[in-house]
Formats: C-alpha cells, structure tokens, sequence
C-alpha cells in the first residue's frame, strides 16, 4: 500500500514540475553524401507564427569568414532569406555560427521558444549546399512548448532524420 | 479603280502592328536576388527576337541610367559591346533595391508626298534636334499622322531587404507600378500589376510575357493579358525563371501636334522557386 501510494506522490509532483521544466529539443542529421566535391551545407532553422507571420531564428550555420565572402550564398537558403535573411545583419547574435560536418546534431530550443507567445508555429530547416541541392523541411508546433511531443519528418536529400521533441 | 486602290491601301496601313518593332529588347541581370556585402552583379542588354538568346544586336546604353536605393546615380562598370550584346558590371554597395532604366521619347511623322511616296521623320535611327519638327515635316503634307511615341525599358536588381523608392514611376509614357516588389516573385504566387501612361492609370494596355528558355520548346508560350479598369492585370506565376515582359498602349489623347500617343514598356523580371 506504502508503495502505491509513493509512486502517486512522486507523478502528482512530476507533472507540476513538467510544465515548468519541460525541455524542447530539436535533433538534426545532415547526412553523409557520396559526392566528389563536398562542402558542408548552409542551414537555417527558424519558427514561423501560423498567425502573425512573426519569425524567430533558431540556428544558422554558414561560412564566417573575416571578410563576410561567405554571405554572398545566404541567400540560397531562399525561404530563410526571403523572410528573414534579408532583413538581419550579418552576424547575428545568438543563432550564426559555422557550417557543420555530416553527422547527427542536438540543439536545446527551450530558452528560445519560451520567448514566443503561445500559437500554433511552423517550425523550417532550410539546408542549400555549394554544388548541391537545397531542401526545405517543416514541422508543426505549438506553444508553449510543454505538453511532451516528438514531430518527426526525414529529408530526401540535403537533410535526414529531423525530430522536434517535448520532453517533461 | 484609283478610289479602290486608295481605300486597300488605307486598310493595309491601319492594319499594321502598332509597334512595327523589328525586335525585342530587354536588360538581362544574372541574378536580381543579392546577398553579401557590397555584391558585383554582371547585366546583358541586347536587341533580339529570342528570349533570352543574344542572337542579333548589342542594346546601347547611350541613355540608360541605374538608380540606387538612395536616389542616387550609380556607374556601370567594365561594360563592353560585343556582337550580340553589351554586358556591364555593378557593384551594389548600398542594400536595397536598384532600378536600372532606358527611357526615351519624342514625336514621329509619317505623311506622303504629291507623287504618293511615303516619308517619316525620325529617320531610322535617327535622334532628331530639338525643334526639329517643325522644320522637318511639312505642316500640310498628304495623310499626314503624326505621334508621339515613348518607350522605356527596365529591370530591378535589391541587394539584402528590398525597398520602395526604385519603384517610383516619372508620369511620362508607359510605366509600370507593380502592387508587389518586383524582386519578391515566388513561383505558385500572383502578381498584380498597375500600367499608367503619362502618370494615370489605362485600360487597354497589351501585354506580353515570355518566360527564358523559347529555345528549349516549340511554343513561345507567351501569356497575354490586357489591363482592366485601373490599369490592372493579375499574373499567376506557374513556374519559375527569368521573363520578359513587354505592354504596348496607344490612344488619342496626345497634346499637339500628335493626335496619337503611343508607349512601350519592357520589364526583366525574375521569378524564383519556392
């Protein structure tokens, strides 16, 4: 009986912490392609209010170099720039950083979606490679981001297995 | 038999096309859609029938000018005619939207002399003086129809976010005043377009536009429109690329000494996929 009654307490006090702890990750492969001349992909990560049109940046990787030579292919991630890119200057704070390799990527996107006011959201990845392709993926969310949710969608050519997950 | 000959002849003139142009012109931008700082852009500009195949005429640039986002004046660079085309460079160091345009105008005269021969003034490619009309056409000639004609011929290129004032029209001749930024064009997306001639908007404005590639199929599919009340016409654009653009419009309410006003209007535009 002691026990039973332990374990109610213990998932009464978890579900209240859940929706103040609850994480949002966000886990993305570029995949490993067998091409002659690889380059790591641009890669844009961003949300898109379904209401307000509103969007927040997650992620941007692209080549930082001293002389900015690298933006001149920003605008290959075509969505991105058109309702974003275009308006920011280079760099930006808080989500630019450089390309990655092949390889499975983790990314914690709670601070960042508990700034957005609750909605139903659009969440895209936008991958555009040099001598490549360029792909666009999305997924749904809704926030806050608390109830516990896994969305996944896997891409075809430039991106792999996407998974956007609500942990408690 | 003289009367009959007379009227067919008559006919056969009216039935001419309005701009009796030999050719297409057009600016041609490799891209319209910058990012980075300070980025070069090379732009073609040639006469041709194909779209957009560089096959007949280098277009000159006698009176082109590129305007920058700040209302300035901004140098071609490194522009060199060759046989088929004039191609030049841009560096655009200021972000916003840059409109590059050839504008010209001016009267036309056709009439017949006593024997009956046809004459016009301009000569071809001729630039007539200022003035020059009234000495040059003769005020009581046969048949005489006199025109104003003006032409103008443009394209858009933004670096970064685009911006507005490149989209200020000059209310002299044919002008287009897009309602979308013609550097904003998705494909699957509409574009509602406004024509004005002489800074009011027309009904009954011709347009033609040609996607790039003609070459590549056996229909130049061009998609023809007519502008409504207002002078408006709406676009879907069903595939992407880069197309050309040309409306035509004329009527009568020309100031003196023309009793016809004539425009031409030739856009580049770029449509992009989603």
């Amino acid at each position: 009986m002691l026990r039973k009654t332990v374990v109610a307490i213990l998932f009464s006090v978890g579900t209240a912490a859940a929706a103040q702890s609850s994480e949002a990750i966000l886990n993305l492969e570029i995949p490993r392609l067998q091409v002659a001349e690889y380059h790591n992909p641009y890669v844009a990560i961003w949300v898109h209010s379904n209401s307000t049109g509103d969007i927040a940046n997650l992620a941007l990787w692209y080549q930082m170099d001293e002389r900015g030579e690298g933006e001149k292919w920003l605008k290959d991630l075509r969505q991105w720039w058109r309702r974003s890119g275009r308006s920011l200057e280079m760099p930006a704070d808080g989500f630019t950083g450089a390309t990655r390799r092949p390889g499975r990527y983790s990314m914690d996107v709670t601070a960042a979606l508990k700034a957005l006011p609750a909605g139903q959201y659009t969440l895209y990845i936008e991958a555009s490679r040099e001598v490549g392709g360029r792909e666009l993926l999305k997924l749904p969310v809704t926030l806050p981001a608390i109830t516990p949710i896994t969305a996944e969608v896997v891409g075809e050519s430039e991106l792999g297995a996407v998974a956007f997950q609500v942990k408690p | 038999m003289k009367s009959k000959l007379l009227i067919v002849t008559g006919l056969l003139a009216m039935s001419l096309p309005f701009t009796a142009q030999a050719h297409r012109l057009w600016l041609l931008p490799a891209a319209t859609v910058l990012s980075g700082e300070s980025p070069w852009v090379t732009v073609d500009a040639a006469v041709s029938n194909d779209i957009f195949y560089f096959n007949h005429h280098p277009l000159r640039l006698d009176n082109l000018t590129v305007t920058t986002p700040d209302g300035a004046d901004l140098e071609i660079q490194n522009s060199h005619t060759g046989k088929h085309r004039t191609v030049f460079d841009l560096q655009l160091t200021k972000d916003g939207t840059y409109k590059l345009a050839m504008a010209s105008g001016g009267l036309q005269a056709r009439w017949e002399t006593e024997d009956g021969e046809r004459r016009f003034w301009p000569g071809r490619g001729e630039t007539p003086a200022h003035g020059e009309f009234d000495t040059a056409v003769p005020q009581n000639a046969k048949n005489l129809q006199v025109s104003h004609n003006s032409r103008r011929i443009e394209t858009f290129i933004t670096a970064g976010g685009p911006t507005e004032s490149a989209l200020e029209i000059t209310g002299v001749g044919l002008e287009m005043k897009p309602l979308f930024h013609p550097n904003d064009l998705y494909s699957g997306e509409q574009a509602r377009f406004r024509f004005l001639m002489d800074g009011e908007p027309v009904e009954g404005v011709k347009i033609a536009l040609i996607r790039d590639g003609s070459r590549y199929r056996n229909s130049p599919e061009a998609l023809e429109l007519v502008t409504g009340e207002d002078g408006l016409a709406v676009v879907e654009w069903s595939q992407a690329g880069m197309y050309w653009l040309e409306a035509e419009y004329e009527d009568e309410r020309a100031k003196a000494p023309a009793a016809v006003r004539k425009g031409s209007y030739i856009v580049t535009l770029e449509v992009l996929p989603q």
